[in-house]
């Protein structure tokens, strides 16, 4: 048998790593299963010119056509939910009930989300009391590129549960997914090039946090990272070199695995907060 | 043939302190242009600004060099001129109807004088490429010494537009043409004359197989003659990456002399900030964002 190479999703596109490098994945039995790309630093630098580009058209498309497209993305990932399962319980030594149950949650989490596009702004938008003529409203706006670090246990739904809130607020992604179990990374990538997601919103990477994170972190076109359950030294090498570009820094820590199954906490708009801008207008009124 | 020596150039990586060197000798080389139906004062001044000064964040160590010239209108020339004064930077003007020389020879003519007289120091003229691929070989070329006789001191750049001739055989015959249309009144002085790829109107515009066909055309008349003739590819340079294969072609093609704004120009408006940002890259060791550069 061929063992497959997944390889990067890039603006729309499968590329190989520029640095030609692999990874080769055993299965529990000591197997190898497949290969997945190493990624590097310019193949990370690609994804971020990929999500800048896109950026604006994906923000500029109604909410409502972009919960349409998270929606779409539910299904698709619906329709190979067998596949998604099989290669979870492969790696993760956790049983195939618990990667059905994954899965599951990673279609619930996007169909939730799809669900949030147009009205997180009403919730997380206000209408101000000012002393004066004015009405004065705050409306929330995407920031732009967020770099999404996946913890490394429960690689779907984890990896989708940190990029659907970036991307229903109009924000394009460049993720690293799971450095333990990357083949559900890799899949996801084939799920979003049939699912109407415009080239350059989702851009995933598989490779190793160690080498990547500090270019996260240092990368200016990323306005904010999305990340949970990194090792200390690794969330603490995001903060620091994000100090220099003031980029926003989530790390979320999770209890695994029951936190990310928990709908109240990982479904609400609370999770969208970080990763939108406030804009606030002055209306001038009844003069 | 040209196809496989020109993507050759392409497959070559600069690193580090060649790269640094690269990128400054490109900004250095850069015709910084607007020609849009909706360009104002302002902004031709910010464009200005912005030759002068490609960034001014402060972070590239040493700054980076002015570019070569800005390209303008002919409307906009004296807001240029003033605008560079004492900067070094020079002041191209398109003129001969551009971008189609679909006019009357006179008006093309009085283009030329005017814009001469605003203070242009380099003059961007059209081939009627209409006469040209008709074979009326030698309207094309009384038409470019009539340009060239009424340009007087400012240098000269000929358009070819590449992009209509259509084969690379008409490229060459065009270049051929030019350059030898624009020597008439004897010798002229290095960088005197420059052959331009394209107006940026059309799409393809600037290739690489289209230039090197052009420098060959310039080195079989330096090796004639010994006169440098300059060169111009325009529109589609974006990046850093394609500017240094373009340099790269110019130095294994012709010699260190064209390595030089005085020979070799790259007709762009978007390059500029992408070759700050490689050098920011290079200077601070992170990768920059959009906002870190002006508006292109």
């Amino acid at each position: 048998m061929v063992l497959k190479t997944y390889k990067l999703f890039i603006n729309g596109q499968f590329p190989r790593t520029e640095s030609g490098r692999s990874i080769k994945i055993d299965g529990l039995n000591g197997q190898a299963l497949a290969h997945v790309c190493r990624a590097s630093r310019k193949d990370l630098r690609n994804a971020v010119e990929a999500a800048s580009a896109a950026q604006s058209g994906w923000a500029g498309r109604s909410a409502y056509n972009r919960g349409q497209i998270l929606y779409r993305m539910a299904e698709m990932l619906e329709a190979r939910a067998g596949e998604f399962t099989d290669v979870i319980a492969s790696t993760v030594d956790d049983g195939c009930e618990a990667a059905a149950r994954e899965v599951q949650a990673a279609i619930d989490r996007l169909v939730s989300y799809a669900g949030w596009t147009d009205k997180f702004s009403q919730m997380l938008g206000t209408h101000n009391p000012v002393a004066g003529p004015h009405y004065n409203f705050t409306v929330p706006e995407a920031i732009g590129v967020v770099g999404v670090v996946a913890p490394d246990a429960l690689p779907l739904l984890g990896l989708v549960s940190l990029i659907a809130p970036a991307l229903c607020a109009g924000n394009t992604v460049v993720a690293l997914g799971s450095e333990a179990h990357p083949l559900a990374t890799a899949i996801v990538g084939e799920v979003c090039a049939t699912s109407d997601v415009p080239a350059g919103v989702v851009n995933l990477l598989t490779g190793l946090r160690s080498e990547l994170v500090e270019h996260f972190a240092g990368h200016r076109e990323i306005g904010a990272i999305h990340a949970a359950n990194l090792p200390g030294e690794q969330a603490e090498r995001l903060r620091a070199g994000s100090a220099e570009n003031l980029k926003r820094v989530v790390v979320r820590a999770i209890a695994e695995p029951e936190g990310w199954y928990d709908e109240s906490a990982c479904h609400s708009p609370w999770w969208i907060e970080p990763l939108i801008d406030f804009k606030t207008i002055w209306h001038p009124s009844g003069i | 043939m040209v196809d496989e020596r020109a993507a050759s150039f392409a497959k070559r990586s600069i690193k580090t302190t060649m790269k640094g060197a690269g990128l400054r000798l490109a900004v250095s080389m850069v015709d910084l242009t607007t020609l849009e139906g909706k360009d104002t004062p302002e902004k031709v001044r910010a464009l200005c600004r912005k030759a002068v000064c490609p960034h001014e964040g402060g972070q590239i160590e040493p700054a980076l060099p002015h570019v070569a010239a800005v390209c303008v209108y002919p409307s906009m020339v004296r807001t240029a001129k003033a605008a560079v004064a004492g900067s070094g930077v020079k002041v191209a003007s398109v003129a001969t109807a551009f971008p189609s020389g679909q006019y009357p020879l006179d008006g093309r003519l009085a283009d030329v004088r005017q814009v001469v007289a605003d203070g242009a120091d380099e003059v961007d003229m059209v081939i009627n490429r209409g006469a040209f691929l008709a074979g009326r070989y030698d309207e094309v070329a009384q038409e470019i010494r009539e340009v060239k006789k009424a340009c007087g001191p400012a240098h000269l750049k000929i358009i070819l537009e590449t992009g209509e001739l259509e084969t690379y055989d008409h490229i060459r015959r065009a270049s051929d043409l030019a350059i030898e249309a624009a020597a008439v009144d004897g010798d002229l002085a290095d960088g005197e004359v420059f052959i331009k790829t394209s107006t940026g109107k059309v799409s393809p515009a600037a290739t690489m197989p289209v230039t090197l066909i052009m420098l060959e055309a310039i080195r079989d008349h330096y090796l004639a003659t010994g006169v440098r003739i300059g060169m111009k590819p325009a529109g589609g340079i974006r990046t850093a990456k394609s500017a240094l294969h373009y340099l790269m072609m110019v130095s294994e093609t012709l010699d260190e002399h064209w390595l030089s704004p005085h020979l070799f120009r790259f007709g762009a408006s978007s390059l500029v900030n992408d070759l700050v940002r490689q050098a920011l890259k290079l200077s601070t060791g992170t990768y920059a964002a959009g906002y870190d550069t002006s508006v292109s």
